[in-house]
């Protein structure tokens, strides 16, 4: 992981050393590239220490916040849209998933449609969901929802269907009926399935929240942070990069939060469970 | 959970039980065929016959994992699907099927809390079970943390937990190694002793079958039928010398000759082989069986 970070800092300012624009201290120039390439311009791709100053200074002039805070709190409230959604889409999930595996003329009839409903770009359908439910935290939360729900009903739909016929047979010969079938053998088979979905699903709510405020007209998230940077990026490239890193970091500190739930709900299953 | 409100003679009564299967590219296929067979309480009888004649199937019908084209079976004295709904058979496969979120207890207290037995004698239950099979030790280690035996082992506590009439075993022993399945098999009789339960087990080995059984029924395939009951007279308890004495080797020669007189017939062992395996009739029976 750290040498990830490293490395992606080693091409980054690799590529301002060799066509950036001439590196100073102060006003001296210590370093001229000797290839100047539009794209590693100071504008461009500002350094990643002036990114690392901007956190720390006010996220705009007569602030008195920092940059990282401003941020942050934006991030909070933006990550309590997603985790809204993406609760709302597994559950959904998992309730579709459940009609669908006891219910084979259910699948046949709504499998279709779960599926063509994602290949709607969620940019053209955000603005139709606010439409619908109005410019409120509420349209964020179900675009969220949108996009939580369809990994985890197809994840949930195999994990249903994952335990050995043998595991069935035995549920038979103890006369168990659906329900007890569904809660003792098909739901606890299919935790692992669940925690792969909810791992893809916990990335996509956060894209969900982010792509839905800004249509929605929701101030308070990342996503108008984004907009807003993006607009003043000329005087200030770094603080639009310096969003673009918070949200990457949230979307990242979600995925591992659920990683953990995983180590601890299946803590006692067999190790190549886990992986 | 046993049948003594009904006069019962026996535990399984088959009578005249035929099964086809519709295989897509062979037509209609004969599993079993004119199957009679009744099995008194107490007995230990063991199905034997190469691949494909109908063996675990057999042992499915009588737990009503798939149901007959023709013919009947009682367990109990009752039609096999009411045995089974009155949870009068434990059952344990090849594989031991444990659940791997559960540790052995709480495997082996699977069927009691269906049965909704009451928590005070579940947990009496459960204790005793592991003990029966020596696994107290082990009761909060997980499936993954057990050798193959143990593992089957807390397959069989698990199905003898709710004290079903009768035991059905489908190739229990058949994954593990030689040492493992000669110990297998001495605590098998041993538990057999001690409860008195009537156990239906399905083998390739004909040792295995020689030694555990009062009776062996051999099969022969296409179409399945029992060819020839043996009665098995050794003495028990049966130890480590039973599996030197002088009548266990007549027994066992008796047995491979019955499985041997198909041969002649020129659709022998190796000839039942050659369409479909058990494995895959089971999966037909499963998926004719369930739903």
């Amino acid at each position: 992981m750290l040498g990830f970070i490293g490395l992606i800092f080693l091409l980054w300012e690799g590529v301002k050393v060799i066509g950036g624009d001439p590196w100073r201290i102060g006003d001296t120039v210590i370093w001229m590239p000797p290839f100047d390439f539009p794209m590693a311009s100071d504008i461009n791709l500002p350094h990643v220490w002036s990114i690392a100053f901007a956190l720390a200074e006010p996220w705009r002039r007569s602030a008195d916040t920092s940059l990282f805070l401003f941020l942050v709190g934006k991030a909070l409230y933006t990550w309590r849209e997603a985790s809204i959604g993406f609760g709302l889409g597994a559950f959904i999930g998992i309730a579709l998933a459940a009609a669908f595996v006891h219910s084979q003329l259910l699948e046949r009839a709504f499998v279709p449609y779960v599926v063509a409903s994602q290949t709607i770009p969620i940019v053209a359908l955000a603005p139709i969901i606010i439409f619908f439910v109005g410019n409120d935290i509420l349209a964020v939360v179900v675009v969220a929802t949108y996009l939580t729900f369809f990994p985890v009903t197809i994840a949930m739909l195999r994990g249903l269907r994952s335990p050995d016929p043998r595991a069935m047979e035995l549920m038979r010969s103890y006369a168990a009926d659906k329900r007890t079938i569904f809660w003792k053998l098909r739901m606890p088979a299919s935790v692992p399935y669940l925690f792969t979905a909810l791992k893809i699903a916990a990335t996509a709510s956060i894209v969900g929240a982010i792509v839905g405020e800004g249509p929605g007209g929701i101030q308070e998230g990342l996503g108008r942070a984004i907009l807003d940077f993006n607009q003043t990026y000329i005087t200030g490239p770094e603080k639009l990069w310096a969003a673009i890193l918070v949200t990457a970091l949230l979307g990242i500190l979600f995925y591992l939060l659920v990683r953990m739930a995983e180590l601890w709900w299946l803590r006692d299953r067999a190790p190549d469970v886990l992986t | 959970m046993t049948s003594a409100s009904s006069p019962t003679p026996s535990v399984v009564d088959i009578s005249g039980v035929t099964k086809t299967f519709d295989v897509p590219g062979h037509g209609t296929m004969t599993a079993l065929e004119g199957i009679n067979l009744t099995i008194g309480r107490g007995e230990f009888v063991s199905l034997i016959g190469p691949s494909g004649c109908g063996k675990s199937t057999l042992l499915r019908l009588i737990g009503d994992l798939t149901d007959p084209t023709a013919g009947t079976v009682a367990v109990n004295g009752k039609p096999a699907p009411q045995a089974r709904v009155d949870r009068d058979y434990g059952i344990v496969f090849q594989a031991p099927v444990l659940f791997d979120w559960r540790n052995v207890e709480e495997n082996v207290r699977l069927p009691l809390e269906l049965a909704r037995i009451d928590k005070a004698a579940r947990e009496a239950r459960v204790t005793e079970m592991l003990e029966l099979v020596e696994l107290t030790d082990f009761r909060r280690h997980h499936p993954y943390q057990l050798s193959g035996g143990m593992q089957q082992r807390v397959s069989i506590a698990r199905a003898l937990s709710f004290e079903p009439a009768l035991l059905l075993m489908d190739e229990p022993f058949g994954a593990l190694d030689e040492m493992t399945r000669e110990r297998m098999n001495s605590e098998v009789l041993g538990i057999w002793a001690q409860t008195g339960i009537t156990v239906v087990f399905v083998t390739h080995s004909i040792p295995e079958a020689v030694f555990l059984s009062s009776r062996v029924a051999v099969m022969s395939p296409r179409p399945g039928r029992i060819s020839r009951l043996v009665n098995i007279d050794l003495p028990r308890p049966r130890t480590v010398e039973t599996r030197e004495s002088r009548r266990y080797f007549e027994l066992v020669t008796e047995v491979r000759e019955a499985l041997r007189g198909h041969e002649g017939g020129g659709e022998g062992i190796t000839g039942g082989e050659a369409g479909l395996d058990d494995a895959a009739l089971e999966r037909m029976a499963a998926e004719g069986g369930i739903g």
